[in-house]
């Protein structure tokens, strides 16, 4: 029987590291004005833009969780991967080239375009930080589990230590090389990622004479609890009516919440053109596609060669699932290998958060709201991106801590759900719907948010349940656990009424100058020239 | 270009030119071809995304039907959310260079050339 081990883990994650900061103290020699540190003087190219997307995208919990849940799960895993994807196509065909044309480093450059500046920035920045701070806090406390999984640490204080480890590195990657440092951290992870887990995919296949077929009948014959159940739907969300609810919930938040992502939505400011936020859209699809297909396999690999006994005996449970494939596959240079991938995850993610929390805090908070515009583009918006980042950085260190072994799962789809409800309908509105006004976007912003965050509060997720937050407590009015099927039509719906029932007319010149520049892309930021 | 960061406030036209643009047949016949791709396909997309959600979460037996060996009705509708996922990117793409990109570039270059 193959063993873990701790100390190869740890030394080829250290190898990643250096590896990394190396790329990104490079990358960092040209980083003079804000274009570059936050928008990486807008020079990358789709391609590598597709990949760095990939790389933000493909959290831990893509990886790991799709693969585990598919593994314990069977097809309900599947499912997941499948919003996920879908979601790209809201994203390629109404958002992300109108938004490259007329923004320049946040969501709030589009959303407040053609509306009173102030109270729209602050509204788009507040639910920029709403949604980074609850991701943030989910991969962080996420990697308390990695830690026991992987390195074989079960105390509390040395999870803290690796916690507080990561939380330094990604707030250096950050400080040091700004944007250009945060893209070059999840081009690298993303290739590792895609790469390991082709190889692992092709070895699992090759096992089973690449006959799919025989792979899922293996992972029955291996599953003698869940048996044939696992190739169809309903193993995890079938049991009752509430949570097949709960699953269409969940289903329209994901493929809704995708194209409302900050940080997903500044990746498109990296690139000069357009066509190349067009290109990079369309490199992400395929990377995350194919790497969907990968977790499959995977997944129903852990099943068959594994079992979901061990898997459920493993600590971190589902999310064992994939190391212990590696480890079965390719012994413990393997499982180091995926072990590091895992970490530079979670390091890559935090970091690209980590940037877009600071960036809007900088540059709609301070630049426009605080100096109404003064200082945009000045030194002092780059330094206060850099100080915000620092406390980010702290503040997710503690909240990664304190949060450390708590059900976070539903941070994510909390994360999700404020992006589908009060993000993409802001953003949608003010490109398509011409009447479209400042009351319209506060109401749908800040509606579409307190509904999300309120539905969460009481839904057993929070209290109620063994495995809620709370679970002492019982204040679940709302049955389900993701808000999405009530929040996102109530934000779109708030933004409309909002919009009709104010009296202000919205402003057809910017209006006019808002279309025109983001269908042609006239006077659209450049990249910068070196 | 000399400068480091493009500012549209400086070498943009005016605000009179943006409405002229927008009133132009030009640019509505740009706006006609973007919207009548992307509205459409979306709702397709959508569509076709929730009911195979409905059918995952409200029809198991259907989904669990086998087909050829262990795999199912389910496994392929997914697979091909995958592939229709695949080919609407690559239809747009192909719409995207084809129809909208070099009237864009046309536009673009009017309102550009006009403003120095």
């Amino acid at each position: 029987m193959n063993e873990s081990s701790p100390i190869l883990n740890i030394s080829i994650f250290g190898v990643f590291v250096l590896i990394t900061l190396f790329v990104v103290i490079r990358a960092s020699r040209n980083t003079k004005t804000a274009a570059d540190y936050l928008a990486a003087g807008r020079a990358f190219t789709g391609p590598q833009n597709g990949i760095a997307i990939a790389g933000d995208y493909l959290s831990a919990a893509s990886f790991l969780g799709i693969a585990g849940a598919i593994a314990l799960n069977g097809y309900d895993g599947f499912l997941y991967s499948i919003g996920f994807l879908v979601a790209w196509l809201v994203a390629l065909l109404l958002v992300a080239e109108l938004l490259r044309n007329t923004g320049k480093y946040t969501m709030g450059d589009v959303l407040s375009f053609r509306m009173r500046q102030r109270p729209v920035r602050a509204a788009a920045a507040t639910s920029t930080m709403a949604v980074s701070f609850f991701y943030l806090l989910a991969q962080m406390a996420g990697a308390g589990g990695l830690v026991a999984l992987l390195l074989g640490i079960t105390g509390t204080g040395g999870q803290a230590l690796v916690i507080a480890v990561v939380g330094a590195l990604m707030i250096a990657y950050v400080l040091i090389g700004g944007m250009k440092g945060t893209t070059w951290v999840q081009i690298i992870k993303a290739v590792l990622l895609i790469a390991g887990a082709g190889i692992m995919t092709l070895w699992v296949l090759g096992m089973y004479k690449f006959n799919l077929s025989s792979l899922l009948g293996a992972a029955v014959d291996n599953a003698p609890k869940a048996g044939e159940k696992l190739l169809g739907p309903g193993l995890a969300y079938g049991k009752n009516g509430t949570t097949k609810l709960d699953f269409l919930s969940l289903a329209l938040a994901l493929v809704l919440g995708t194209a409302g992502l900050p940080h997903i939505l500044m990746r498109f400011y990296t690139v000069p053109t357009a066509k190349e936020a067009r290109r990079s859209v369309v490199w992400a699809i395929w990377l995350i596609g194919i790497f969907y297909l990968f977790t499959l396999v995977l997944g129903y690999g852990a099943g068959a060669l594994v079992g979901p006994d061990t898997i459920n005996a493993a600590p971190g449970k589902a999310n064992s699932a994939a190391p212990l494939l590696a480890l079965e596959l390719g012994g413990p240079i393997l499982l180091g290998l995926i072990a590091a991938v895992a970490f530079a995850t979670i390091l890559a993610v935090v970091a690209g958060l980590t940037i877009t929390a600071s960036a809007s805090f900088a540059h709609d908070i301070y630049a426009n709201i605080i100096k109404k515009g003064k200082e945009e583009d000045k030194d002092s918006e780059v330094k206060v991106a850099r100080l915000t980042a620092i406390v980010i950085g702290l503040v997710s260190i503690g909240g990664g801590i304190i949060a450390n072994g708590q059900n976070i799962a539903f941070l994510v789809a909390l994360a999700f759900a404020v992006a589908a409800s009060a993000n993409l309908p802001t953003i949608l509105y003010s490109l398509f719907w011409k009447r479209f006004n400042t009351s319209g976007a506060l109401w749908s912003i800040y509606g579409g948010l307190a509904v999300t965050i309120t539905l969460i509060v009481l839904s057993p997720a929070v209290s109620g349940q063994p495995t809620s937050m709370f679970k002492n407590a019982d204040f679940a009015l709302f049955p389900l656990s993701n808000p999405g099927i009530v929040s996102i039509p109530v934000a779109f719906l708030l933004g409309y009424l909002g919009t009709i029932l104010s009296k202000e007319k919205a402003d057809s010149v910017k209006q006019a100058e808002m279309e025109v520049r983001s269908l042609t892309g006239a006077g659209a930021e450049k990249a910068t020239a070196h | 270009m000399s400068t480091v960061e493009h500012t549209p406030s400086e070498s943009a036209p005016d605000a009179q030119k943006w409405v002229d643009v927008q009133a132009s047949d030009d640019f509505a016949e740009l706006r006609h071809r973007l919207r009548k791709f992307v509205f459409p396909v979306s709702g397709l997309f959508l569509a076709w995304y929730l009911l195979y959600v409905l059918l995952a979460d409200y029809a198991h037996g259907f989904m669990s039907t086998k087909v050829i060996g262990n795999i199912n009705v389910g496994l392929i509708f997914g697979l091909l959310q995958f592939v229709s996922t695949f080919v609407i990117t690559t239809l747009y793409v192909r719409h995207a260079n084809k129809n909208l990109d070099p009237l864009a570039e046309k536009l673009r270059e009017e309102i550009e050339g006009d403003g120095k």
